[in-house]
């Protein structure tokens, strides 16, 4: 694919699945082994899955608030590793602390993305604070958090993407997305499977004897 | 008058060696990720913690992000644990759901308030809420009420957060942390 188009919406906005797809494209070819991928609770959860559900993957079907913190647990116990946590506004302002703890250790290797539609989606599309002008970029931004991004535009995508894959984070990213939902694509529910998927991936059969 | 605050917080004697004992287990179970929210109870044990190169101390704006941290620690093959005082629990419920539904070890380190000669009133609804609310999300909850017993329960914690995969505590009674502290 050369250069990077992706689809827009009715707001003129881009759509959530082709983003996330781009963003995770390659992911297997990260420096330090395949790019890890935690999906916040809803539709983010969705949408990783949509672009392949992976054992690298850990969709959250719970925990909300805790997308953030998962990433900076993971990072830290394996700095060789990319880390992307995607996950919505709404799970973003309810773990809002999370950046502040996020800035003060610094994870080089952590890339949160959230993917801001101004909607909480699961629960009747009300309005979340970001829909009144709260600014998460500039939040993260003031916490400490140096490469925060507001992207509105797929011209810059494409940087956000090899910013992601190169790890020389940490890095934030508010990304303004089309408020249209996509069909559900969920993946296994049970919870303690995507937990031990994930660690045999990264540890192998070790993982299961730790 | 306003009171000193070391008179308001509970510390424990700088001659009580539990802290030292806790901090040495920590080591034998290869612990690398210590979580926390300060309190006076832990304080020692956090200084130990800080020393060591070998363990990121990482300090939270709020204990229920210590839950979901330690939950991308073992997610990466690393062991945690969360430290914290009884009122952090209440921060913690929901959150607990992310270790029961994985089965993720979670050993929890909480010094309790509200108990033993309490002076602050806040802390007491939460204080006598800690050990049902815990249980009520799961979690094997143990009680060290003498200075002795606190290195064996807090090993018993990490053994069975770590052998049986789940969420673990061991409470640290007040009276262990010093009530001789208080100011009145």
């Amino acid at each position: 694919m050369s250069g990077t188009t992706i689809e827009t919406g009715k707001t003129g906005k881009m759509k959530r699945r082709p983003l996330v797809r781009e963003l995770l494209r390659g992911r297997e070819n990260a420096p330090g082994g395949g790019l890890l991928a935690i999906g916040g609770l809803g539709a983010p959860a969705w949408d990783i899955t949509a672009a392949g559900d992976v054992p690298e993957n850990l969709p959250l079907w719970g925990g909300m608030g805790g997308a953030a913190m998962m990433g900076l647990g993971l990072a830290l116990a394996q700095p060789s590793r990319r880390v992307l946590v995607v996950t919505g506004d709404g799970e973003m302002l309810m773990g809002i602390g999370a950046l502040a703890t996020i800035a003060v250790q610094k994870p080089a290797n952590l890339s949160v993305v959230v993917l801001d539609n101004e909607h909480y989606g699961e629960t009747g599309m009300q309005e979340t604070h970001t829909r009144h002008g709260v600014d998460l970029a500039g939040m993260a931004r003031a916490a400490g958090i140096a490469d925060s991004r507001l992207i509105t535009d797929a011209k810059d995508v494409p940087a956000l993407r090899e910013a992601i894959h190169a790890g020389q984070g940490p890095l934030f990213a508010q990304v303004k997305i089309d408020e249209s939902s996509e069909p559900l694509v969920l993946p296994p529910r049970e919870a303690a499977l995507l937990q031990a998927r994930m660690r045999e991936a990264i540890l192998g059969p070790e993982a299961h004897l730790q | 008058m306003a009171q000193h605050s070391e008179e308001l917080e509970m510390a424990p004697d700088a001659a009580e060696a539990w802290p030292d004992r806790i901090y040495d287990l920590l080591k034998e179970h290869n612990i690398r990720q210590v979580a926390l929210v300060p309190d006076a109870g832990h304080s020692r044990l956090i200084r130990r913690c800080e020393a060591d190169n070998e363990m990121r101390v990482v300090t939270l704006t709020t204990e229920e992000e210590g839950v979901a941290q330690l939950f991308g620690t073992w997610l990466g093959g690393q062991k945690g644990v969360l430290l914290m005082q009884s009122s952090g629990v209440g921060n913690c419920i929901n959150m607990l759901s992310v270790a029961v539904a994985h089965r993720t070890p979670l050993p929890m380190i909480v010094t309790m308030r509200g108990e033993f000669g309490e002076f602050n009133p806040f802390q007491v609804p939460m204080g006598q809420a800690t050990p049902a609310v815990l249980e009520a999300m799961g979690t094997l909850v143990r009680r060290a009420d003498r200075p002795e017993d606190v290195a064996p329960t807090v090993e018993a914690t990490l053994r069975l957060a770590f052998n049986t995969f789940r969420p673990t505590a061991t409470l640290i009674g007040q009276r262990v942390l010093g009530a001789k502290t208080f100011g009145k």
